[in-house]
C-alpha cells in the first residue's frame, strides 16, 4: 500500500516539472565540473549530474509505466559507487604526494 | 602390408637423419654402406607391397594411408598421406631399385672424397624425397618431394662447389626449375579453387564424373605441363640438364637419368583422368613438346665431345619420347619406356662414371679410344645399353620405343615420321659414343690439342730466341768492322804525321833521321796491320749474313708449320711435349672396382631384360598394361593397328636403328668419312639455343624484370608504407588536443554531448 502511495504522489506531480528540475540539477553540476578545479568538488559534481540522469529516469518510468528505467538507475547507482570508490582512492592517494593539487595541475599524460 | 607404405619413405628419411648427426663420425666406407642398406630395405618393403596388391582384387589395388592432418585450414583440408597403387609402387620399386644399385656404386666412385658422407647425406634425402613424390596422394604431398628432389638436385649438381662451372650449373638447375615449380603452384591454387581439394582421388574423381569443366582441365594439364617440362628438362626449360652433368657421375646417373628427371612424366600419368578431360588441343600439345625435343636434343647429341653431355642430350631426347607417349595417351608405354630407360641409361651412366674414373677424371671421349680391352666389364655392359637405347631387338629399349612409335604411328602420321628420324639419331650417336671409347685406337696417350700448341709455341720462340742471338753476332761483327775501320784510318793519320816528321828532319842530324826512319817503318807497319784485322772482320761479316738469312727462313717455316701442321704428333720430339703427355703414356687405365662393376653387370641384366615386362604379342603378354589399369581409369589409348601393320612398323625401326649404327661405323670406326660432316658447330652448341636464352634475359628480360621491381619497390611498397606514414603523421597533428586538462576534455564531451543532441533533434524534426 504504501508503495502505491508514494507512486500516486510521484505520479501526482507532472513529469515536466521532474524534468526540469532534473535538467537544473544537471546543468549545475555541468557549470561545476567545468568552472572549479578542486578535485574533490569536480566529484561532487559528476554525482549531481548521475543522480540529475536518475531523477529523468525514475520519472519518465513512472509515467511511461515501463519498468526499466526503475531497472537503469540502479545500474547507474552501483556504477556511481564503484566509481567513487576507485576514484576516491586515486585522488586520496594523489593529494598526499601532492597536497593542494588542482585538477589541471594533473596534466602528465598530455601528448 | 600395404598400410605399411610409409615405411618405403621412412628408412630413407632415418638414414638421412642419422648420417645427419653421426654422418662425422661414421668411417669413410660405412657412411655409404649405411645409407645403401637403408635404400635396400626400403625396396623390400616396396616389393612387399606389391606382391601384397597382387593378392588383392583389381579394384581394391589402391590403399590410401592417412598419416595425420597436415594442413587443416577451413576448406583447405590438407592430409599427409600416401597412395598405394600399381602406378606409385611401380615407380617406387624401379627408383628404389636402381638407387640401391647407385647407392653402391658411388660407394667405389666416391672413394676418397673428403666430403664422402656429406654425399650420402644428400643422396638419402634426394631418395626420401624422391619417395615422397611418388607416394603422396595429393599434390601438395608430391610438391614437398618435388621441391626436395630439387633441392637435392642442385646440392649434388655444386656437390664440388668449388669448381665454378659445378656451383654456376647448380644454381641454373634450381632457377629453371622454380619457373616450372611455379606452374606447378599455379595448378595447385586451381584444383583447390575448382575441386575444392587437392588429393588425386578428388581431383581424378571429379574429372571422371565430369563434373569438371574442359576449361579447367586443360589449363591444370597445362600448368602442371610446364612444371613437368622443368623437372622433365623438356623444350624450352631443358637447358639446365646438360650443365648438371657437373655433378658426381652417380648422382648424374641416379637424379639426372633414371628417377628425377622422370617425375614430370610420372606426374602427368598420375592425372590422366584431367588430360582426357582437357581440350583435344591439350595432349597434342604434349605429345608435339615431347617429340619436338626428342629431336631437337638428339641433334645436338651428336655433335658433343663430352661423354656425359652425349648421355645427358641423349637423356633429354629420350625423355621427349616418354612426353610423347603422354601426349598420345599411351600411358603405359610411357610408364614402360621410363622403366627400360632408367635400366639402360642408368647403366650407360654408370659406365660412363666407370670409364672417367678408370682416366683420371677425364671426360673427352676424342681422347679414349680403344678401351674394350682394357675395361672389359665396362665396356661389355656399356655395349648392353648402347644396343638397348639404339633399339636393336631384343633388348629392352627395343619393345618401349617400339610401342610408343606405334602409339604415335597411330596418333598422328607426322609425330612418328619425327620420332622416328629421332630414332635413327639415337642409333648413330650412341654408336659413334661407344666407337670412340672403346673401340678404335688408344688414343688416351696422344697429345691434347692445347698441349700440342704449347709445344708448337715452344719452338717457334726457341726459333725466335735463335734469330735474336744469330742478329746480335752479326751486329757485334759489323761494329767490330767499323771500329777497325776506325784504327786504319787512324794509323794512316800517324803515318803521314810520321812522313811530314822525316822532311822536316833536319839532315845533318844522323841521329834524328834514323828515329825517324824508324818511327815510318813502324807506322807502315802498324797501317798493314790495321788494313789486316779490318779486312778480316770485313770477310766475317758475309758468313755471318747468310747464317741469320738461314735462321730466319728456318724460324718462319716453324711459325708456318706452327699454324697448318698444329694437330700432327708426329713432327715433335718426344722430349719436347708437355709432361703431362708422357705422364699419360705411362698410365695404364684399369678396371673399376666391385662396387662399381657388381651394379652395372645386374643393371646390364635389366636393360637385356626388362622387355619382358610388357610384351605385344598377345594380350596375355601385357603384363605392365594389365598392371597399371587401375591407375589409368580406362584412359589409355587403344591401337586400331592391324598385327601386319605393326609388324611393318617394327621392321622400319629396326631398320631405322641399323642405318644408325652402320652409319656411325662408315664415319667413326671406318673413318671413310670426314667427321666434320656431321659435328656440325651449330650443334655443339646446342642451336645457340643457350646464349639466346642469356642474350634474352641479360638484354630485354632484364629491362622487363627491373620494370617490375620498379613497380615492386615504389608502387606496392609504396602503398603500404605510405599507410603508416599517413597514420603516423596524422597522429603526431591529433596528438596536441591531449592537453592533460581534465576539464578541457570534460568541456569537449559537453560540446560533443550538445552536438548530438542537437542531430538528434534536427533528424526527428526533419
Amino acid at each position: 500500500m504504501a508503495q502505491t502511495g508514494s507512486c500516486d504522489v510521484i505520479a501526482a506531480v507532472e513529469p515536466t516539472w521532474y524534468l526540469i528540475v532534473s535538467s537544473l540539477l544537471f546543468g549545475i553540476g555541468a557549470f561545476g565540473l567545468l568552472v572549479r578545479r578542486n578535485p574533490l568538488v569536480m566529484f561532487m559534481c559528476i554525482e549531481l549530474m548521475l543522480n540529475a540522469a536518475n531523477l529523468t529516469f525514475v520519472a519518465l518510468a513512472t509515467s511511461l509505466g515501463d519498468i526499466n528505467g526503475q531497472t537503469a538507475v540502479f545500474f547507474v547507482m552501483v556504477v556511481a559507487a564503484a566509481e567513487v570508490v576507485v576514484g576516491l582512492g586515486i585522488l586520496v592517494s594523489i593529494l598526499r604526494r601532492r597536497p593542494g593539487a588542482t585538477a589541471d595541475d594533473l596534466a602528465e599524460l598530455k601528448g | 602390408m600395404a598400410d605399411l607404405v610409409w615405411l618405403i619413405p621412412a628408412f630413407p628419411l632415418f638414414g638421412f637423419l642419422t648420417l645427419l648427426l653421426l654422418g662425422r663420425r661414421f668411417s669413410e666406407p660405412l657412411a655409404g654402406y649405411f645409407a645403401t642398406a637403408m635404400v635396400f630395405v626400403s625396396w623390400i618393403v616396396a616389393v612387399a607391397v606389391y606382391f601384397d596388391l597382387v593378392a588383392k582384387p583389381e579394384e581394391e589395388r589402391s590403399v590410401t594411408v592417412t598419416l595425420f592432418s597436415w594442413l587443416p585450414v577451413g576448406d583447405l583440408q590438407i592430409d599427409m598421406a600416401f597412395l598405394a597403387d600399381p602406378l606409385s609402387i611401380t615407380m617406387c620399386l624401379f627408383v628404389l631399385g636402381i638407387g640401391g644399385l647407385i647407392h653402391l656404386f658411388a660407394v667405389g666412385y666416391m672413394h676418397g672424397d673428403p666430403k664422402f658422407s656429406k654425399f650420402f647425406l644428400y643422396l638419402s634425402l634426394f631418395i626420401f624425397s624422391m619417395t615422397l613424390l611418388v607416394l603422396g596422394e595429393n599434390l601438395l604431398v608430391t610438391f614437398l618431394g618435388w621441391e626436395g628432389v630439387g633441392t637435392c638436385s642442385y646440392l649434388l649438381i655444386s656437390f664440388w662447389h668449388t669448381r665454378e662451372s659445378a656451383a654456376t650449373a647448380g644454381k641454373k638447375a634450381f632457377i629453371t626449375n622454380r619457373v616450372g615449380d611455379f606452374g606447378v603452384m599455379l595448378a595447385m591454387f586451381l584444383a583447390f579453387e575448382s575441386v575444392g581439394s587437392v588429393s588425386y582421388s578428388a581431383l581424378n574423381g571429379s574429372a571422371v564424373a565430369g563434373t569438371l569443366s574442359a576449361a579447367t582441365a586443360s589449363a591444370i594439364a597445362m600448368l602442371l605441363l610446364l612444371g613437368a617440362t622443368g623437372k622433365s628438362a623438356q623444350l624450352p626449360l631443358y637447358v639446365w640438364l646438360p650443365d648438371a652433368m657437373e655433378g658426381p657421375t652417380p648422382v648424374s646417373a641416379l637424379i639426372h637419368a633414371a628417377t628425377m628427371v622422370t617425375s614430370g612424366v610420372y606426374l602427368l600419368t598420375r592425372v590422366n583422368p584431367i588430360i582426357a578431360e582437357s581440350a583435344a588441343w591439350a595432349p597434342t600439345m604434349i605429345a608435339w613438346i615431347g617429340v619436338g625435343t626428342a629431336l631437337f636434343a638428339a641433334t645436338i647429341a651428336v655433335a658433343q665431345n663430352d661423354i656425359k653431355k652425349v648421355l645427358a642430350y641423349s637423356t633429354v631426347s629420350q625423355l621427349g619420347y616418354m612426353f610423347l607417349a603422354v601426349g598420345t595417351g599411351a600411358y603405359v608405354a610411357a610408364i614402360f619406356h621410363m622403366i627400360t630407360h632408367a635400366f639402360f641409361k642408368a647403366l650407360l651412366f654408370l659406365g660412363s662414371g666407370s670409364v672417367i674414373h678408370g682416366m683420371h677424371h677425364h671426360q673427352d671421349m676424342r681422347h679414349f679410344g680403344g678401351l674394350r680391352k682394357l675395361m672389359p666389364v665396362t665396356s661389355a655392359t656399356f655395349i648392353v645399353g648402347w644396343l638397348a637405347i639404339a633399339g636393336v631387338p631384343p633388348f629392352s629399349g627395343f619393345w618401349s620405343k617400339d610401342e610408343i612409335l606405334a602409339y604415335a604411328y597411330d596418333d598422328s602420321k607426322a609425330l612418328w615420321a619425327v620420332g622416328l628420324v629421332t630414332a635413327v639419331l639415337t642409333a648413330f650417336y650412341m654408336s659413334r659414343q661407344v666407337f670412340m671409347t672403346f673401340f678404335g685406337r688408344y688414343r688416351y696417350a696422344d697429345a691434347l690439342p692445347e698441349e700440342l700448341q704449347l709445344t708448337w709455341n715452344n719452338r717457334v720462340r726457341e726459333a725466335e730466341a735463335r734469330v735474336v742471338e744469330a742478329e746480335a753476332g752479326l751486329a757485334s761483327v759489323k761494329d767490330e768492322a767499323v771500329s777497325s775501320a776506325d784504327k786504319v784510318e787512324k794509323a794512316q793519320e800517324k803515318l803521314a804525321q810520321r812522313e811530314t816528321e822525316m822532311d822536316d828532319v833536319d839532315p845533318s842530324d844522323d841521329k834524328a833521321v834514323e828515329k825517324a826512319a824508324k818511327n815510318l817503318d813502324k807506322a807502315r807497319e802498324a797501317v798493314v796491320k790495321a788494313q789486316e784485322s779490318a779486312q778480316e772482320s770485313v770477310a766475317a761479316i758475309r758468313p755471318l749474313q747468310d747464317k741469320v738469312e738461314t735462321i730466319r727462313t728456318e724460324a718462319s717455316i716453324i711459325s708456318v708449320e706452327a699454324i697448318n701442321g698444329m694437330s700432327d704428333e708426329t713432327v715433335l720430339n718426344d722430349e719436347e711435349l708437355p709432361a703431362s703427355v708422357r705422364e699419360r703414356r705411362e698410365f695404364q687405365p684399369r678396371e673399376s672396382p666391385w662396387q662399381m662393376t657388381v651394379p652395372l653387370g645386374l643393371l646390364a641384366i635389366a636393360a637385356i631384360g626388362a622387355g619382358g615386362m610388357n610384351l605385344p604379342f598377345t594380350k596375355d603378354l601385357h603384363f605392365l598394361g594389365k598392371w597399371l589399369e587401375p591407375s589409368l581409369f580406362h584412359n589409355e589409348a587403344h591401337l586400331k593397328l592391324s598385327g601386319t601393320e605393326l609388324w611393318v612398323l617394327a621392321i622400319i625401326a629396326v631398320t631405322g636403328g641399323l642405318i644408325g649404327i652402320s652409319m656411325a661405323v662408315r664415319i667413326y670406326l671406318h673413318e671413310k668419312t670426314e667427321r666434320a660432316t656431321v659435328e656440325l658447330p651449330i650443334l655443339a652448341d646446342a642451336w645457340k639455343y643457350d646464349s639466346a636464352v642469356t642474350n634474352f634475359m641479360g638484354g630485354p628480360g632484364r629491362k622487363f624484370f627491373d620494370l617490375v621491381s620498379w613497380f615492386d619497390r615504389t608502387i606496392v611498397d609504396g602503398a603500404v608504407n605510405g599507410t603508416g606514414r599517413l597514420v603516423r603523421s596524422v597522429g603526431g597533428e591529433l596528438r596536441a588536443m591531449q592537453s592533460g586538462l581534465v576539464r578541457s576534455y570534460a568541456a569537449l564531451i559537453a560540446v560533443g554531448a550538445v552536438a548530438l543532441i542537437a542531430w538528434f533533434l534536427v533528424r526527428t524534426t526533419f
